[in-house]
Formats: C-alpha cells, sequence, structure tokens
C-alpha cells in the first residue's frame, strides 16, 4: 500500500436505534503531578522530607493538576465500531482506562450494558515460568474469560497461534514471534460483548499485524460492540465507520471516519512540527533521562511542518539528562516513518563519536540530526524519538511520532529536484538525488 | 459467535470515587476462576525454578522444628506441655509459617502484579487473597509431614483432630487480614516491603510457637495473647492435633474477634484505595 488513497470504510450506519452500549456523560479526569491524591501515592515515608532537606538537586517537582479528559460525552450504540484518534496525550488512554474501571473518573458518569473487554496490551498476565496452556488459561483467566469458554476455544487459539508443538514448553523459551502470536491469540478469542483495544496492533511484524487487523475486523462483523484507539490511521479507517477525535482531554470531532479524518488533518491537531514538556514530571522518560522538546528546523533555524524536497531539514531533540553517574552515556535516536507506516530509516547521535565516548553530566542535552536535501519523498513524514542507552540496551524515554513534518516537492524543472521536468505520480519510499555517469555515444564526424 | 445484545445485558455505572463505597463480596465470587489460577500460578512459580522444587515446602518447617528442637527444647528447656519438644513445635510452626509466608508474599503481591493492575479490570482483592491461597498446599504438606514425625514418636492425632479446620480457618482469616491492611499500603508506601519481613520475624516470638502460652505465669499478661490473632490458631493447632494441654477456646474466641475487626477494617479501607491503585504503582 504505497500511495494510493486509504481504503474506504462502510459508510456510517444510519443513526442508530439500536440500544445504547456505552453512555458517557461528561467524562472527566483530573491528574495531580508531584503532589498526592488524597494521601495515597507512591512514596516512601520521610522521602518527602528527606528531600526537603537535602534540597534536591536536578529536577524541580512542580506540584500541579491537569485534566487527562475533561467533559467528554458521547454515545456508542450497540454493534458499532468506533475509532478514537489523537495524538499522543489527547487522553485516548485515559478514556479507554475509565470504559475498562482501571481507574476511575474525577468527575461524570459512565453507564454501561453488556460484559467489557479490554485488550490494553499484547499478553496480559503472562508469565514467562508457564507453558503456552497454562498461560493461555492465566491470560484467559486475567482478561475476563471463562474456564468453560477457554476449554472450548483452546484448539482454535492454539490453532490461530500455530504454536501447536510448544503448547507445554514455558513461553521463556518462545521466540517473540510465537510469544505474540499466542497472546494475540487469547485477546482474539475473548467474546466479551463490549470489546476496548488500545494500540493491540502496534507490535510484532507487518504479516502479524495483517493476520491481527483481519481479525479485528471479523470481531467487528459479529455484531459486537469494538472501541479501538489506535495512531495507525489506515488500519482504523479500515475497521471503523466512525471515529471520535480527542485533543487535549475533549472531544474535536464525532462522526463519519473520512471526515473526522479530513479535521484531524487540516486542523493542525495532527503530530505537528514541535513538541515541548514543560517540566521532567510531565515528560516521557525515567530517573537516566526525559525528554524536554523535539523540533523540525529548517537550515534558517525556523520551526517548520513543511519542508521542500530540495532543502535540508534538522530534527532537534533536547533532553533533561538526569543520571550522576558520569558513565552513564544515553543516546538519542529518530525513527522517521511515512504515512503507511513503512520505517524509512533509524538514526543515532552516536554517529558523533568523539560524542559517543565522552563522559556525562546531568542537565539538559540538545542533539541536532541533519537530513540533507532530496533524499525524503513527498508526503508526511512522523519522527519517533528515543533516548537509550545500550549493552544492555534500555530504553529511558520515547515518544511515539513525536514530531511530524509535510515535505513537498515545488522543483520547478529547474533541474534542481530528482523528479526533473516530469510532473507526475513518483513512488518510492524515499527520493535520494543519486550520482549518474552518462557515457554519451562518440561525437558524430 | 457475537453476542447479540440480549434485554438481560448486566448494566455497569462508573462514577468517581465517592466517600462510601460498599465491599462488593459477589464481585468476587465472579472473578472466583481467576483467584485460583492467580494462586496456581504463584505455586507453580514458586517451586518451577527451584532445583529441588517442591521439597523445599517439606524442609522448610522440619529444619525449623530441628534447630528450635535443639536450642530450645534441649538446651533451654522450654516446656512443652508433655509433648515430645519437636512435635510441639513442628505442630505450632505449621500455622505459624502459613501465615508468615502468606503475609510476606501477599504484602508485596499488588506491587508486584502491578502490570495487571494498570491494564485489566478486576476485583484488585483477588491479588492478595490468591497470593495467601498458594500457601495453602504447603500447610497441607506440612501436616501429613507432622503426622509422619509424631507416628515416629508413637503419636496418633488426638480425636479433637476434628477441631482442625476451626483453627486452619482461623489462621486463614489472620493471615487474610494482615496481608488486606499490608498489600493496599506497599502500594502507596514501599516501606512495608521492608518493615513487613523483619514484623514477622518479631511476631515469631510474640507468638506462642516455640513455647506454650501458659509459660506466661501472669494471667492479666497471658489475656494480651488473645490480641495476636495468632495465637489463638497456633494454640489451637497444636491442641487439636494433639489432644494435649487445654483446650483454648478463650484465647481462640478472642483471636476470631482480633482477626474479624481486622479483616473488615482492612477490607473497607482496601476498597476505598483500590481505586486509585493504577494511577500510583
Amino acid at each position: 500500500m504505497s500511495s494510493e488513497a486509504p481504503p474506504r470504510p462502510a459508510e456510517a450506519q444510519a443513526p442508530p436505534r439500536r440500544p445504547i452500549a456505552i453512555r458517557a456523560e461528561s467524562l472527566g479526569k483530573l491528574y495531580r503531578v508531584g503532589s498526592t491524591q488524597g494521601v495515597y501515592r507512591y512514596r516512601l515515608l520521610g522521602e518527602e522530607l528527606a528531600s526537603k532537606v537535602r534540597g534536591r538537586g536536578g529536577v524541580a517537582k512542580a506540584a500541579g493538576t491537569f485534566w487527562a479528559l475533561r467533559n467528554v460525552s458521547f454515545e456508542v450504540a450497540e454493534g458499532e465500531v468506533v475509532g478514537i484518534i489523537g495524538r499522543n496525550g489527547a487522553g485516548k488512554s485515559t478514556l479507554l482506562k475509565i470504559l475498562s474501571r482501571i481507574t476511575p473518573p474525577t468527575e461524570g458518569h459512565v453507564r454501561v450494558r453488556g460484559r467489557v473487554g479490554s485488550l490494553l496490551e499484547v499478553g496480559t498476565g503472562f508469565h514467562p515460568e508457564l507453558t503456552g496452556r497454562e498461560n493461555v488459561f492465566l491470560s484467559g483467566a486475567v482478561l475476563g474469560m471463562r474456564r468453560a469458554d477457554i476449554v472450548r476455544q483452546l484448539d482454535q487459539i492454539v490453532d490461530f497461534a500455530g504454536i501447536e508443538r510448544f503448547l507445554d514448553t514455558p513461553i521463556k523459551r518462545y521466540s517473540t514471534g510465537m510469544y505474540l502470536r499466542l497472546a494475540f491469540a487469547v485477546a482474539a478469542h475473548l467474546e466479551t460483548d463490549i470489546l476496548l483495544v488500545d494500540e493491540v496492533l502496534a507490535v510484532g511484524d507487518a504479516e502479524f499485524q495483517r493476520k491481527c487487523l483481519g481479525r479485528m475486523a471479523e470481531i467487528g462483523a459479529t455484531g459486537r460492540t469494538v472501541l479501538f484507539v489506535s495512531h495507525s490511521m489506515p488500519s482504523l479507517l479500515r475497521l471503523c465507520p466512525r471515529l471520535i477525535l480527542l485533543d487535549r482531554g475533549g472531544v474535536v470531532a464525532d462522526g463519519v471516519a473520512h471526515e473526522v479524518v479530513r479535521t484531524y488533518l487540516e486542523s493542525g491537531l495532527a503530530t505537528a512540527a514541535e513538541r515541548t514538556w514543560p517540566s521532567p514530571d510531565l515528560a516521557p522518560g525515567d530517573d537516566t533521562a526525559r525528554l524536554k522538546a523535539v523540533r523540525v528546523r529548517t537550515d534558517g533555524g525556523d520551526i517548520t511542518d513543511e519542508v521542500d524536497i530540495r532543502c535540508p531539514v534538522s530534527i532537534e531533540v533536547e533532553y533533561w539528562h538526569l543520571a550522576e553517574d558520569p558513565a552513564v552515556r544515553p543516546s538519542v535516536n529518530l525513527h522517521f516513518h511515512n504515512e503507511d507506516g513503512v520505517c524509512l530509516f533509524i538514526n543515532n547521535d552516536f554517529n558523533d563519536r568523539a560524542w559517543w565516548q565522552s563522559p556525562r553530566r546531568p542537565g539538559v542535552v540538545k542533539a541536532t540530526c541533519r537530513i540533507p536535501g532530496n533524499l525524503l519523498a513527498e508526503g508526511r513524514i512522523y519522527v519517533t524519538a528515543v533516548v537509550s542507552t545500550y549493552n544492555p540496551t534500555v530504553v529511558h524515554a520515547e515518544e511515539k511520532e513525536a514530531v511530524a513534518f509535510q515535505v513537498v516537492d515545488r522543483s520547478s524543472g529547474a533541474g534542481d529536484g530528482v523528479r526533473g521536468p516530469y510532473v507526475g505520480d513518483w513512488p518510492g519510499a524515499v527520493r535520494p538525488m543519486l550520482a549518474w555517469t552518462i557515457e554519451p555515444p562518440p561525437p558524430v564526424e | 459467535m457475537g453476542t447479540p445484545a440480549a434485554p438481560g445485558l448486566p448494566v455497569t455505572d462508573i462514577h468517581p470515587p465517592g466517600r462510601f463505597s460498599a465491599v462488593r463480596l459477589g464481585d468476587l465470587w465472579a472473578y472466583r476462576e481467576l483467584l485460583f489460577f492467580l494462586a496456581q500460578r504463584d505455586v507453580k512459580v514458586r517451586y518451577k525454578q527451584a532445583f529441588i522444587g517442591v521439597a523445599w515446602a517439606v524442609l522448610q518447617p522440619v529444619f525449623m522444628m530441628a534447630i528450635f528442637a535443639v536450642f530450645l527444647g534441649k538446651l533451654a528447656k522450654v516446656p512443652s506441655e508433655g509433648l515430645p519438644y519437636t512435635v510441639f513445635a513442628f505442630a505450632g510452626l505449621i500455622p505459624w509459617l502459613f501465615f508468615a509466608n502468606g503475609v510476606g508474599s501477599a504484602s508485596d503481591s499488588l506491587v508486584t502484579n502491578s502490570n495487571l493492575i494498570s491494564k485489566v479490570y478486576f476485583p484488585r482483592l483477588v491479588i492478595p487473597l490468591a497470593s495467601v491461597g498458594a500457601w495453602l498446599p504447603d500447610m497441607a504438606i506440612a501436616l501429613v509431614v507432622l503426622a509422619g514425625v509424631m507416628a515416629v514418636y508413637g503419636l496418633a492425632p488426638a480425636a479433637t483432630v476434628v477441631f482442625l479446620p476451626l483453627f486452619a480457618l482461623l489462621a486463614i482469616l489472620s493471615a487474610l487480614a494482615v496481608s488486606v491492611w499490608l498489600s493496599a499500603l506497599n502500594v502507596a508506601y514501599r516501606d512495608i516491603h521492608y518493615a513487613a519481613p523483619f514484623f514477622i520475624q518479631i511476631g515469631l516470638f510474640l507468638t506462642p510457637v516455640t513455647y506454650p502460652a501458659t509459660l506466661v505465669g501472669s494471667r492479666v499478661l497471658r489475656s494480651l495473647f488473645a490480641l495476636n490473632p495468632m495465637s489463638g490458631a497456633v494454640e489451637g493447632f497444636r491442641w487439636s492435633l494433639t489432644g494435649a494441654g487445654q483446650a483454648p477456646w478463650g484465647l481462640a474466641a478472642g483471636s476470631f474477634a482480633v482477626a474479624s475487626i481486622v479483616l473488615v477494617l482492612g477490607l473497607v479501607y482496601f476498597r476505598r484505595v483500590e481505586q486509585f491503585f493504577a494511577d500510583v504503582i
């Protein structure tokens, strides 16, 4: 699937006369940052006292609150398949967590008719020491399946996963692929009235994702109510006739899928050219490193979300380096994806060899990666920013699709672009300007 | 295979947490299979990587019994109500080790299962309950070993053994009461992780495991034992298994009352904070 239009969804059903499966009214979820939820939050007794005495260096703990979700109201009819989109931090996961009763709302109310199953990750409840068979039962029970249902479907599950021979092997001996297949197979056989699915498909290879997607479509067609959160626009469009667009904790658009997608792309709510985090508390990361900002800049230094195909563009990553040990040497890597989810390339700041070897100290580090002109193809480029250390590989901070920008081709046929004078469709995941050597025929005497 | 809309679908209302929320034991019943699977997982995983495996369930009480028998029985000559000290100590160790192991693993259970808590809904109480329940097989094995030890001394279980289930229930109740509190507190205060093993060790001396309750001469002081729910369980185990000494009904009644109160209060506390586990853990 390269540049053809995303598959057309089935037309959204006429306003449903069917009974309501989920009715959410003015839902809100307030999170406290660096402060307490009542008196109840994770800490060591006396930790606060100690930090006051020591006067913690590095990270200032900003006490504050933010609404992860606010005034969210919607209805989902029985049998509807609804997708939820929005960029990171829009409140999608919080919404699913409230609907699945993992966390309570701060305000508002939801009424749910039917048994709810939630698939917020692949392999929930799996234990590495147990065999495949034992894990099927354990994970099934965790997801809310009855023992009798699991027994009845065991053959189908094993068949779907394709792991018959290894059913009685501890899953710690499984390959990643086998593990994912078994985990998804269990989840895919969950028969609740309502299914909440979060990004489950964002794992595994393309082949596996296709299989999962097919299975999700099957489930959607069985008349069950499905709520589906994903980053992957093409898969949402394929599965969901209706989309709900969230931004900053609120519903921005709710309606027929392709219209919502248009709103999403036009409103600038889609991933932007700059992403910043005001304090380490709110930023993705751990005790070693936390992201501070990711920006797309032109050579002139402007932040831009539109890049001329001929011009270089820089991705600038700032992160808080928090580890005191100078031997802890985090490194930034950037993953470039196109609209089809194809990974174009990955690059790492250890290309700066001197920096890679040098001892580190706490503070804000800025790493900039420059991409030459005439390399990327036209279209939208999504950049995932990761800060990690190696041997062993530990991912300290990761922001999927942290920034995005549009590559546009304005070359004029003057010979400065790859397409030269040609104006038609130009396929290819990248569009590098490569060197050619031409040997013309000898001149005619 | 779809589940079409039936008029009888269960309706769930999701509200912000109120000040008072009822402890819903019915919810727990609905998840009894999960409780069983989690307990089974804990039992399987516990011994799977161990070289001698389940033999640990036998070795732990036997070693402790042997050490107590040498130092307390032989050297310190602690009275044992006319029983061989070995039998005396072992009968007391069975409920105590169940309690100590159960509380020890349950107090960490919510934290070690945080991946489940942040990804799926189920009554959170299932986790500490399963954690305690996972030690029941060990207790059963230890009882069989005790029967063997008694046989060596030419002793048979007394007729009072019919009361054993009652005292086993008391031991379970006590372990649950303490576990419900500690597991929930541990989510917010990781101090529990360090404090629990320490207090369990102290508990071994505050409970008449290695000595009879009658060793404490003063009646007033002895009545303080009733505040410790495990003292009723330990004395009860010993009496019902061997028939030695006096039936500890008074002590047991006190222990039952204390265990029940602690458990009920623990359930109320647990219910109040469990909703925030996913946000806090």
